[in-house]
């Protein structure tokens, strides 16, 4: 004890670590960690799309993909979900310039698309069941409601954080926590229409050439 | 002190740099990025929906190509992806999940494939004959 204090020159003692946090400023790494959650989030996606792929061609003698699907309404969804991505872009840049009626505006528009593209969506699921293709009938529709309605599902919350964030806006304004919030919405919603790019790719168009 | 921080620096440990790298795009990238999507998402439902190439696994092929260019274009022109942001740390978790993507559809369907391939046609006389 004593050897070690006389082998340390007084008042030099070697600091192996930061003597204090850096600084950072509050939320700055909120975006890397929302990041993080959307690539954790692209894992449940991957795994989802593992099953279809596997399981997709399982009818159990029930209907296919050509007997079901009908692209003409997934093209409509498809756009749906590609309009409310540019209108949330116009959001962003509309909070860029702190004006906060045409943000309320685009947000208002994007929400709308987004309840259009849930709207079709669900049409199309109670299409299916009546039909009797229901998540019961075989490997294929089980996995094409789980993959399909986990993306329907995120776009719900989607359109319920974006009307709690409009809520929000209207209350305190642009302030730095709500350009935050929209922030991580934003890249939320364009993650949405990237996994979609998936299910009609893999799940309708790929069907219909099964 | 100032020595100190310079060496800091030099050894990479903490990036003073608070360069958040939230770029909010521009209205030229986002109607790019939205033009450029319109038209990599209809020529796919074009070529199902007509079958203008006749052959099924070829379409298969082009279709998957023009989603993997539509999903670059959106990680660009609507998400802003790019090597810099957060000190290239965005980038290193996307690709650390790409890999992990990947490894998890083919290895998947790679493996299910040849299950069933191996194990599909078993009659009753096959069972018997099995040790």
């Amino acid at each position: 004890m004593s050897t070690e204090a006389t082998a340390m020159p007084t008042g030099a003692n070697p600091v192996f670590h930061l003597a204090e946090e850096p600084h950072h400023p509050e939320g700055s790494s909120t975006a890397l960690g929302f990041w993080m959650y959307l690539m954790s989030d692209c894992l449940i996606f991957a795994c989802l799309f593992a099953t279809f792929g596997v399981l997709g061609g399982s009818y159990a003698g029930g209907p296919g993909p050509k007997d079901l699907f009908d692209l003409p309404l997934v093209a409509l969804n498809t756009a749906m979900l590609l309009f409310s991505s540019i209108t949330y872009g116009f959001a962003m840049l509309a909070m860029d310039k702190g004006r906060v009626g045409a943000t309320q505006g685009w947000l208002a528009i994007t929400g709308l698309f987004g309840l259009a593209f849930l709207s079709i969506e669900l049409y199309e699921f109670a299409h299916l069941i009546h039909e009797g293709a229901t998540p019961q009938r075989s490997a294929f529709l089980s996995s094409f409601f789980t993959l399909v309605g986990t993306h329907g599902l995120h776009v719900t919350f989607g359109v319920i954080w974006l009307v709690t964030l409009m809520v929000q806006v209207g209350k305190h304004g642009l302030i730095a926590a709500n350009r935050r919030r929209l922030m991580c919405l934003s890249m939320f919603w364009h993650f949405l229409d990237v996994i979609w790019i998936g299910v009609f790719t893999f799940v309708y168009l790929m069907g219909m050439l099964r | 002190m100032s020595a100190e921080q310079h060496t800091h620096h030099d050894q990479g440990h903490h990036g003073h740099d608070h360069d958040d790298g939230h770029a909010h795009g521009t209205m030229g990238g986002y109607m790019i990025g939205f033009g450029l999507s319109v038209i990599l998402t209809a020529i796919p439902f074009w070529l199902v929906m007509t079958g203008a190439l006749g052959n099924a696994q070829l379409t298969g092929f082009v279709i998957m190509a023009f989603a993997v260019v539509q999903i670059v274009v959106h990680m660009i022109y609507f998400l802003h992806m790019s090597a810099r942001s957060e000190s290239g740390w965005t980038m290193m978790a996307l690709i650390f999940t790409i890999v992990i993507v990947v490894i998890t559809l083919s290895g998947s369907m790679w493996v299910m494939y040849h299950l069933n391939h191996n194990m599909m046609p078993v009659s009753a006389h096959d069972m018997s004959q099995m040790p």
